[in-house]
């Protein structure tokens, strides 16, 4: 019996650790801990409701803008304020742009280094790997010319050390690319990298910056005019109108692409990372508003046992449903530490009984984490992209139900292998090109209400606190790339009375609960088998399918908490 | 071994020429005239390139995020030309003791001479138990990693002064960088800074081999020498006392000041303004949003973000004063009304003046 740590796995709300119990070469057992807090929730308590939305931002640069639109959704939601529709609209796009590039860099930059072997790629065939990526894409990079350049690029490169890239598992058998398939990968690393920072301009042309764009509770803070030269004007909608081609050419003539290609060396992957049999989608892109969850382009429910003939509907107000527990995280609750709390009476009470800094394991730790443990009607849930197209999927969307059933024809494999670490990384990639399709659909909305000089961005019926009542509660649900996000506000007095945060991360990657059930990352990693103790290839890849969003520092310990010895490969 | 920046740039293909003008680029950025851009071409054709460590502490990584958003013509190069980038935990592919090594053997091969970027605050609460990494506290780390340092840099608000965490109650004790280390530390506030700026620091203290010139703060002055509200091109309507009065109203549409929405502009220095963000291609206050003032220390506790400044350092100067700032005391508005009538009636005579000349000469 080995345990190995992986820490940290950082990004979505700081710093996280797995440690992996392995036996005979399979994990039997696992353990997801959130080693860093911040403690927003407390620094929420008493400030302007209005300003929860740049403070909440701040829990992620990564998945920006999520969170501050939860925020808005939460306190509009508790002050009963409607949002106009040109304001939505917007608010759509700025939505879909952080889905859309933060798929992408997750595929290249997070997650493609654990299937793809950059080393191996020195010895492609640049004119090879051309014709083989002209056959499945008519990307105009896609030339000799430019993936020789980038070889040279990584040969000189790795002369001189390796930088970002050295020390990586390279020439680990479960690496099963062609030569040329990861050439084409790493090319399209370095694309990726460059037109990121592109679809990324249509936060700065709506909130003025990103990371961190600006929001507003009642709208969104630009203005169009037609005739200003200080608003959103032709110009500016032009922009826009150029960034999504591009984002829609790179989604669906790169990133797809490249996906499925990769994904057909990688079927194995089918049977192994699938964890929970649940899944949580709270819905996202409203067209009618948001009481309309309805008319959303993705739907809104639960689906249980991966029977995909029903979908629960999902009430975020109703006390019983989703409640979170501490049994195993560093708080103490009132009531007791077995008790789960509705996040309207949640409590933020940290109290850390874990081993003291510098430790070694978390083993024997009743309490293990950071993150609190939600439940769905005691339910563990998985969210994300995957959860995402399963319950549209269930809930009988054509436009999901055509692209899923055509990729899994295309890949050759049954419905099934959606439940794995490989489906979780096909779907982020389908979701991509779902994402991309309704930008388009948005902008074309977006352009037409401004023909007809529709274009109200903010209601300020209720911006001033003398109009709210003096105490009101609200849930602000939103689909964050990683999955379902939520903010639960209570308002007294015109002052944040009590605030509670619960994130995709959370979700998947918090520690047992009160019953020992495991949430998704620890359940995703049982049954998983790891070929070379030495490098856990396999554990990163199931992990980073979550997008927890990092290259992990694994330690390795054999029972007795003695390091074993590196081996270098050459 | 190492290698020059123009080596490594010339075996990637680029020409002579190209280099030149990724030196002027450089140059520019780092606040060069022209002049100037010959020392930059020796420190690029002369230096190896710099080894680099990049930490993680309390932050959201929006630092990181916005370092890749940065748009100088090779900027997507710089992780493979400019800096030898040994450890980042954003992007490095090596995992487990792998990875830790190239930080040991970054720190140890390198002494007195690697840089670290550091990102986040550092909680010192309860013996810094609220932030660890592979089991140590970041409190550790930081000294670890910056006990044979050539110089830090903090990124962004967290690393600077704290930021979100730091917030009134604090929960965690977290702390910025300078006042855990005994090196000189280059703060660069912004939550995050703009990607240009951080680019331009990297290219300052890598590629020129020096310490930008800092303020008392330890900001680079030439990007945190100015307020917003100095270089704003709003600015004018402040002066004619032209306000935005409600979100999206007539007055938002043209692009008036935003002072009584709440605007930190007047207290904060920053490159907003000038740099512009996303490759120039907005700023908050250009799309109709208050600059909150998240490069300022503590400005997460200077009051609410939509309630307009009572006073500020050279406040109600070349502005109708008497129709802002409800909460300056009557006093001090009869003062700034009186200041700014004298400084209207000067402007006035000065533009009379002017007129006269073009009389004359024409």
């Amino acid at each position: 019996m080995t345990r190995i740590v992986v820490d940290p796995v950082t990004r979505i709300e700081g710093h996280l650790r797995v440690e992996a119990v392995v036996e005979n070469g399979v994990i039997t057992d696992a353990f997801s801990s959130g080693t860093m807090i911040r403690g927003l929730e407390k620094i929420l308590i008493g400030r302007d409701p209005r300003d929860a939305w740049a403070i909440t931002e701040r829990v992620c640069g990564v998945c920006t803008t999520v969170h501050a639109m939860a925020s808005c959704r939460a306190v509009e939601d508790a002050l009963g304020i409607s949002l106009p529709p040109t304001a939505e609209l917007i608010r759509n796009i700025m939505t879909a742009t952080q889905h859309v590039q933060d798929h992408v860099v997750h595929f290249y930059h997070l997650h493609a280094l654990d299937w793809v072997d950059i080393v191996n790629a020195l010895k492609a065939d640049p004119k090879k790997a051309a014709e083989i990526a002209q056959s499945f894409s008519s990307y105009d990079k896609n030339t000799a010319a430019h993936f020789t350049d980038v070889q040279n690029k990584i040969k000189q490169f790795a002369a001189t050390g390796l930088g970002i890239f050295a020390n990586g598992y390279w020439g680990h058998p479960a690496y099963k690319l062609p030569p040329e398939v990861n050439l084409i990968a790493v090319a399209h690393y370095l694309d990726a990298l460059e037109w990121q920072k592109e679809i990324v301009k249509i936060h700065a042309v709506f909130g003025g910056k990103n990371p961190h764009p600006n929001y507003l509770v009642g709208g969104v803070p630009c203005s169009i005019d037609l005739d200003e030269v200080a608003a959103i004007n032709t110009e500016r909608l032009n922009l826009v109108g150029k960034l999504i081609s591009q984002a829609d050419e790179f989604v669906n003539q790169v990133y797809v692409p490249d996906l499925l290609a990769v994904a057909s060396f990688y079927k194995d992957w089918a049977k192994w990372g699938g964890g929970l049999k649940n899944y949580l989608s709270y819905g996202e892109y409203p067209t009618q508003g948001y009481n309309k969850p309805e008319a959303f382009k993705y739907p809104r429910g639960a689906i249980l046992n991966r029977d995909l003939s029903h979908v629960y509907s999902v009430n975020p107000r109703d006390s019983q449903e989703i409640k979170e527990y501490i049994a195993s995280s560093w708080y103490t609750y009132e009531g007791g530490d077995n008790v789960s709390l509705h996040p309207w009476e949640g409590e933020t009470e940290i109290k850390y009984t874990g081993p003291q800094p510098p430790f070694e394991s978390l083993a024997g730790y009743e309490k293990y984490s950071f993150l609190k443990t939600p439940r769905w009607k005691d339910n563990p849930m998985e969210v994300g992209p995957l959860a995402r197209l399963l319950v549209a999927y269930a809930s009988g969307n054509a436009q999901v139900k055509e692209l899923v059933g055509s990729t899994l024809g295309k890949l050759g494999v049954p419905v099934d292998a959606l439940f794995s670490t490989l489906g979780r990384t096909a779907a982020r990639g389908l979701s991509a090109a779902l994402e991309v399709q309704w930008l388009k659909e948005f902008y074309a909305e977006l352009m037409e209400r401004v023909k007809t000089r529709e274009t109200s961005t903010f209601n300020n019926e209720k911006w001033d606190p003398k109009t709210w009542p003096k105490e009101a509660e609200g849930v602000g649900l939103v689909e964050a790339p990683r999955g379902a996000l939520a903010h639960w506000i209570k308002i007294k007095d015109g002052k944040i009375d009590n605030y509670q945060l619960v994130v995709p991360t959370t979700w998947n990657g918090s520690p047992r609960d009160a019953k020992k059930q495991h949430s998704s990352f620890e359940a995703a990693l049982i049954g998983t088998p790891v070929a070379n103790l030495e490098q856990p290839v396999e554990i990163i890849r199931t992990i980073h399918s979550f997008d927890p969003c990092l290259a992990c520092a694994v330690h390795l310990y054999d029972p007795q908490g003695k390091h074993l010895h590196q081996i270098s490969f050459e | 071994m190492g290698q020059s920046i123009w080596q490594s740039m010339e075996q990637k293909g680029y020409s002579r020429r190209q280099f030149l003008q990724f030196c002027t680029a450089a140059a520019a950025a780092a606040g060069f005239a022209k002049s100037g851009v010959a020392q930059v071409v020796s420190a690029f054709e002369k230096k190896e390139k710099p080894a680099v460590v990049w930490m993680h502490f309390q932050e959201c990584t929006c630092c990181s995020e916005s370092f890749i958003r940065a748009s100088h013509p090779i900027v997507a190069d710089a992780l493979l030309d400019v800096l030898s980038l040994n450890y980042s935990e954003t992007l490095m592919a090596a995992s487990g003791f792998q990875a830790e090594k190239s930080l040991q053997d970054t720190i140890k091969n390198n002494k007195g001479k690697y840089i670290v970027l550091v990102e986040g605050a550092v909680p010192t609460k309860d013996g810094g138990v609220y932030c660890m990494i592979g089991g140590k506290t970041a409190q550790s780390i930081l000294q670890d990693v910056s006990k044979d340092a050539a110089a830090i840099v903090a990124w962004g608000s967290c690393a600077s002064n704290g930021c979100v965490q730091a917030a009134k109650p604090n929960p965690t004790n977290a702390t910025p960088i300078h006042k855990l280390v005994n090196k000189p530390v280059i703060n660069v506030p912004g939550c995050p800074p703009i990607a240009d700026v951080m680019m331009a620091i990297v290219t300052h203290v890598l590629v020129l081999g020096q310490l930008p010139a800092l303020d008392n703060l330890g900001r680079p002055k030439e990007f945190y020498g100015r307020r917003v509200h100095d270089t704003c091109y709003r600015r004018p309507n402040y002066d004619a006392g032209l306000f935005v009065e409600s979100f999206d109203d007539e007055n938002a549409r043209k692009g008036y000041c935003l002072y009584k929405m709440g605007c930190k502009g007047p207290v904060t220095y920053n490159a907003c303004s000038v740099v512009g963000w996303n490759e120039g291609t907005s700023s908050p206050i250009r799309t109709g949003h208050p600059c909150i003032g998240c490069s300022e220390e503590g400005f997460w506790d200077n009051g609410p973000i939509y309630q307009h400044l009572a006073s500020f350092p050279g406040f109600g100067i070349e502005s109708t004063a008497d129709t802002v700032g409800t909460v300056v005391a009557a006093a001090t508005l009869a003062g700034v009304a009186t200041h700014a009538v004298v400084t209207n009636i000067r402007k006035k005579a000065v533009i009379a003046e002017v007129h006269a000349d073009d009389q004359k000469e024409s």
